[in-house]
């Protein structure tokens, strides 16, 4: 009988080492292989979030060593929390979470849709289409604020030849109903393709048998969409949705190359508001604070989420 | 025998001092890095330092950040600790927080040593860049660039005979630079919408940028001159009633009204960069700007050589003040060359630079520049320079000036721009925010 890899292994293991092994059973010798990504999990993500929750509760600011650190207490999450400019940017944020997704599933599956039937160019287009998420998102702000300028901007002047209004008098990025909409436009721009792809890789996972067998069944295109092709790709849209949904709930990028957060606070999202309270303001246990209860937010509806696209999954 | 040994002597004492002199040299040569923002001063700064080099034979570098990045930048390199900079010309709010974090070296001792008087130099740039705390004999910078926000306006289009007469029959005046924020919008409103030479131009660009300081740098403009204060002057860090008085809030009226009826589309969040392209493309006939930029529109193809005049921020109701820009120089605390970098600052406090350094286009801030006989003549925008210099006020530089900063940025632009609310509810709640900044400082 052949000698297996383990026996062979263990023969070519020098006798030092193996003494030096004895002892030590699978398991330990399984805790000895981890415990260094162990270590640096827990050096750089778990140490961390401690030592966050820590400063959260602190008077804490980083720019000032020589000031004494005091405790405080709740005091940071009741200021947070009562604080009607943070729920301000808590809605704008959801208001962009919810739009950006909104459109880049209905856009996204709907390309790939088109994109998945079989005609001439298909692969060149499915090329032009993914451009966009390629880019970087500061050079994407940067050219799209060039077209929202009111006077030179393409993106006024198509609205203006398409609506026959003065392009000049309506500025996507500097009047109150218009910011966060630009913001959503370019967004939905850049990343559709990524839900697009995404949704491609699930129609095309539809094994086509399934569909010759509704054809025999006699079922009509509509009903095979809603009964087959929906349901199928389901669990690949609940995924992309999961994907746009934490990348935009920290969007940061897009927004202060386009509008700084403004006009006002109009678009000011609650990841540039952190990023101005950590480290514009420097009020780093305030910020900590602010911190933890965004990782509880989103950590909560993840968790919520991941449960219901397993449920689908299992379906 | 007597001659030889004399010569022996010689021979060998400047041996010695050749030995001592280029042991030393090779000892303190040093590559300084100087950070800055980026802009044209820096460029010239460049330039200027040039002489240092040859004369000291340490190497300088330069970094220089944008401004809207410049604080970001440049604070984070300090509050880390940094050894980046050797040298840093920080913005004039930094002072506090950099004297008492101890980013700065304070310079008392070598200003004394090597005979640097402040009182050689413009008053309001000894307080504003390099004094800590505000009226006190301490001193943490050198100042290195007086700067003020002031306007520049297209002359040419001022005098065109038809404008001039038009503008004489509905405003009973002649069109020349205003000398009230009052005339300043009439003007600005004149020309808002107008056709000049088959282009359709607008009144002024002025301040309204969101994120760093742009809007706080323009609206101050329009606060200080209708009577806006940062406090009780009898009793520091009382705001209630003179930051959001009545004048104040008619102030910061004016500047909404000024930004409703008078700027290009668009200009939602303007600054510098922004209001030179609008001016300089010929779409304004007006902007407010740093005096920094004078110098570049002078030399500007389309809009320098005679077409572009200065005027100080006009007066308001309330009185006559501009806002100080500009900026000291200091030794970075953390910096492994602070003898160098000291040299550095005694060379370019010399009356002989300084002189160039005007030339060169930076504003200098030592008065035997300044107050020499040619200076007002010596460019079209001096004299401007000079009035705008009598009259300047600046932001708070409390070491928590960034707090400070970001509030006001805040409630300025949602009223102004955003049109949320009325400005005593926005001058309210900065009081509100500016009150909690300073509990959490323990300085109320």
């Amino acid at each position: 009988m052949p000698d297996t890899a383990i026996e062979r292994a263990a023969r070519s293991t020098p006798p030092a080492v193996a003494n030096r092994l004895k002892g030590l059973s699978d398991r330990g010798l399984a805790m000895l292989f981890v415990a260094p990504t162990i270590v640096l999990l827990l050096a750089i993500n778990i140490f961390p979030l401690i030592w966050t929750i820590y400063l959260s509760f602190t008077n804490y600011r980083v720019n000032r060593p020589n000031r004494d650190v005091d405790f405080v207490g709740l005091r940071n999450y009741e200021r947070i929390l009562n604080d009607a400019d943070i729920w301000l940017t808590m809605q704008a944020t959801a208001h962009f979470l919810i739009w950006t997704i909104v459109l880049q599933v209905l856009i996204g599956f709907t390309l790939a849709y088109l994109i998945n039937k079989k005609f001439k160019g298909n692969d060149l287009w499915t090329t032009i289409i993914v451009l966009p998420m390629m880019l970087s998102p500061a050079v994407v702000g940067n050219f799209w604020t060039f077209l929202y300028q009111p006077q030179i901007g393409l993106f006024n002047y198509v609205v203006g030849f398409l609506t026959g209004a003065d392009p000049s008098s309506f500025s996507m990025i500097g009047e109150v109903s218009l910011a966060p909409w630009s913001i959503i436009i370019v967004d939905t721009w850049m990343w559709t393709p990524f839900v697009m792809l995404i949704c491609l890789a699930g129609l095309r996972s539809i094994p086509d048998s399934i569909y010759e067998a509704a054809e025999c069944d006699r079922a009509s295109k509509w009903r095979q969409f809603w009964t087959i092709t929906i349901p199928m790709v389901l669990p690949f849209l609940m995924l992309a949705v999961l994907f746009r949904g934490i990348e935009n709930f920290k969007m940061f990028d897009l927004v202060v190359q386009l509008t700084g957060g403004g006009p006002g606070s109009t678009t000011e999202l609650t990841s540039v508001n952190l990023k101005r309270e950590a480290f514009e303001k420097w009020r780093t246990g305030y910020a900590s604070a602010y911190a933890v209860i965004l990782f509880v937010t989103i950590f909560g509806l993840a968790s919520i989420y991941v449960k219901a696209l397993n449920k689908v999954k299992e379906r | 025998m007597r001659h030889n040994f004399m010569k022996s002597v010689a021979a060998a004492g400047m041996l010695a001092g050749a030995v001592a002199v280029s042991s030393t040299s090779s000892a303190q040569a040093e590559d300084l890095t100087l950070c800055w923002a980026a802009w044209d001063p820096a460029n010239a700064l460049v330039e200027l330092s040039k002489d240092f080099e040859a004369k000291s034979g340490h190497k300088m570098k330069f970094e220089f950040v944008p401004w809207p990045n410049f604080a970001d930048r440049m604070l984070n390199e300090l509050n880390s600790g940094g050894k980046l900079c050797d040298l840093m010309i920080g913005d004039s709010q930094w002072i506090g927080g950099s004297a008492e974090n101890g980013h700065y070296v304070k310079l008392n001792d070598f200003f004394k040593k090597e005979g640097i008087d402040m009182a050689d130099f413009i008053p309001a740039t000894v307080t504003g860049y390099a004094e800590w705390p505000k009226g006190t004999p301490n001193y943490w910078a050198l100042p290195a660039f007086g700067d003020v926000v002031g306007w520049t306006y297209r002359k040419d289009w001022f005098a065109r005979p038809e404008l001039q007469a038009e503008f004489k029959q509905k405003y009973g005046r002649d069109l020349d630079a205003p000398k009230s924020l009052e005339e300043l919008k009439q003007v600005a409103e004149f020309f808002q919408g107008r056709e000049i030479d088959g282009k359709k131009v607008y009144g002024a660009s002025i301040y309204t940028e969101r994120g760093s300081e742009g809007i706080t740098m323009g609206v101050t403009n329009a606060l200080y001159n209708y009577g806006f204060q940062y406090g009780n002057p009898d009793k520091p860090y009382e705001l209630e009633g003179f930051v959001n008085s009545e004048q104040a809030a008619k102030g910061l009226e004016f500047y909404k009204s000024l930004y409703d009826c008078c700027t290009p589309p668009g200009s939602s969040d303007w600054y510098m960069s922004e209001n030179i392209d609008a001016y300089k493309s010929g779409q304004v006939a007006m902007q407010m700007n740093f005096a920094f930029i004078w110098p570049g529109v002078e030399a500007d193809p389309n809009v320098g050589g005679g077409k572009s005049g200065y005027f100080p921020n006009p007066a308001g109701p309330g009185g006559h003040f501009a806002q100080l820009g500009g900026q000291g120089i200091s030794v970075v605390a953390y910096s492994d060359k602070q003898d160098a970098a000291l040299e550095y600052i005694k060379w370019f406090a010399q009356p002989e630079v300084q002189q160039k350094w005007w030339k060169a286009g930076g504003y200098s801030a030592l008065r035997a520049v300044v107050e020499d006989p040619g200076f007002a003549t010596s460019q079209p925008y001096a004299q401007t320079f000079l009035d705008s210099m009598a009259i300047v006020k600046d932001f708070w530089a409390e070491p928590s000036y960034a707090s400070l900063l970001l509030a006001m940025q805040s409630r300025v632009h949602n009223y102004v721009v955003a049109g949320q609310g009325t400005a005593k509810e926005a001058l309210d709640g900065l009081v509100k925010d500016w009150d909690e900044v300073f509990e959490d400082e323990g300085k109320k």
